[in-house]
């Protein structure tokens, strides 16, 4: 799905999920490693404050891959 | 057994001229013509009298330009010859040609009822539109395989028209046409499975029963210039749907996707949204769904002038069991959307 709206729309597509050789296999470009596979944007066991911390330093890291110039499929970690 | 074959074939095959004539309009000639005095050399060393009664030719450039006229005129060709199999090519690696003898094979199998069979190079475009709907064997890339490609084309054409009980795509020889047939084996597949761990530890041959499907890749696109200026869109696979699942997009094996507002919501809590996913643990999506589609602070950060705008819709489904085609059509499909929407980017978060 996410190669397919890359190829389609023409623009970035990051993608946050957690089994990271998965998202490689199927071919997404812009990888961002998520927290758990049932929450892969949240950290429920952080309190109601870090859930919400960690969701933004996933969001900020997905900005990133965004608009970064890359040539190939990229993990961007931090 | 005596059977009429029809062969279709391009302007070049037919002696008609290269390029230059690829606009050829379909014709019909009586018997074989080039590779198909081939096909009858090949049916007689096999004992049979089957013979190519009719070739139909038409020009490559012709066929992918008019596809619908292309299409029509070279059934009806067909047909008059009142053939028992319908075979085309070989195409080796021409895309045009491939194209061409898969979409006349297919067409001639669904309207004629008779048996199709192709053959061309497995990078051939025609054989992913078309393997589904035409017996295709695999040939290489250019014209030195002619000979094989035909013994094998010929042999097979034989045996489905004799209505022969068909092998396996890997016994038998084709590409496989994506079709799965149940049957009894003497060992059972927990046997099976160490019986190949056992011979993959010893380094011994052993052959996979169901191959893994091989992915496309595609260049990555070019990156957001100014985030402050961008639109994005939130697309998920994690079956977060509003409350009640109005849609009935399925829990697993889905095979559909829904578009939702979310222009006036700031926050998915579990009043509004819920997921209905079939392949996770949904007790913290449950409670808050901003885990899995983060809302909340994708507003917050559009607040904050971080980026400009949150696309007004939610693209979901549920990605567990999902059929690979499926996966890609919905793709493409909210690819188009995003595109006219004149959205900059999309995250989707997968489980």
């Amino acid at each position: 799905m996410t190669r397919e709206i890359e190829n389609v729309a023409g623009i970035p597509v990051v993608q946050i999920a957690t089994i990271v050789p998965i998202m490689l296999t199927v071919g997404t470009n812009r990888i961002v490693p998520g927290v758990a596979i049932p929450h892969p944007v949240g950290a429920p066991g952080l309190g109601p404050e870090g859930d919400k911390a960690k969701r933004r330093e996933l969001l900020l890291r997905a900005f990133k891959a965004m608009t970064t110039e890359i040539s190939e499929q990229t993990i961007f970690e931090e | 057994m005596k059977f009429r074959v029809v062969h279709y074939i391009n302007q070049f095959y037919a002696g008609k001229g290269g390029e230059e004539t690829a606009d050829f309009r379909p014709d019909s000639i009586d018997g074989a013509v080039g590779p198909g005095k081939e096909f009858d050399r090949v049916f007689q060393t096999l004992g049979s009298e089957t013979r190519v009664v009719g070739t139909v030719v038409c020009g490559d450039g012709f066929f992918g330009e008019n596809m619908e006229t292309a299409r029509a005129e070279c059934l009806k060709r067909v047909e008059a010859f009142k053939p028992d199999i319908l075979i085309a090519g070989p195409a080796f690696n021409a895309g045009r040609y491939g194209v061409a003898c898969g979409d006349v094979c297919a067409t001639v199998s669904e309207k004629l009822g008779i048996p199709v069979v192709t053959a061309m190079y497995p990078e051939n475009p025609g054989v992913e539109i078309y393997f589904k709907k035409s017996y295709i064997i695999p040939a290489t890339d250019s014209a030195r395989g002619m000979r094989p490609a035909i013994e094998s084309m010929a042999k097979l054409a034989l045996k489905l028209a004799a209505k022969e009980a068909m092998g396996t795509a890997r016994e038998e020889g084709y590409l496989h046409r994506g079709v799965r047939r149940n049957f009894f084996k003497p060992k059972n597949g927990a046997e099976r499975a160490v019986d190949m761990v056992l011979a993959r530890l010893r380094g011994q041959e052993f052959t996979t029963e169901y191959e893994m499907p091989v992915f496309k890749r595609i260049p990555p696109a070019a990156p957001v210039k100014d985030l402050r200026d961008a639109t994005i869109a939130l697309v998920t696979s994690g079956g977060i749907v509003p409350f009640g699942n109005p849609d009935r997009i399925r829990v697993s094996s889905a095979e559909t996707y829904g578009t939702y507002d979310i222009s006036a919501l700031n926050d998915l809590v579990p009043e509004n949204y819920e997921s209905i996913h079939g392949g996770y643990d949904r007790q913290w999506s449950n409670v808050d769904p901003d885990v899995v589609v983060p809302l909340d602070v994708m507003r917050e950060l559009e607040r904050e002038g971080v980026f400009k705008k949150l696309h007004p819709i939610l693209y979901t489904t549920t990605g567990t069991g999902t059929a690979v085609s499926h996966a890609e059509r919905f793709g493409q499909e909210i690819g188009e959307q995003l595109k006219k929407a004149g959205v900059s980017a999309a995250i989707l978060t997968s489980t």
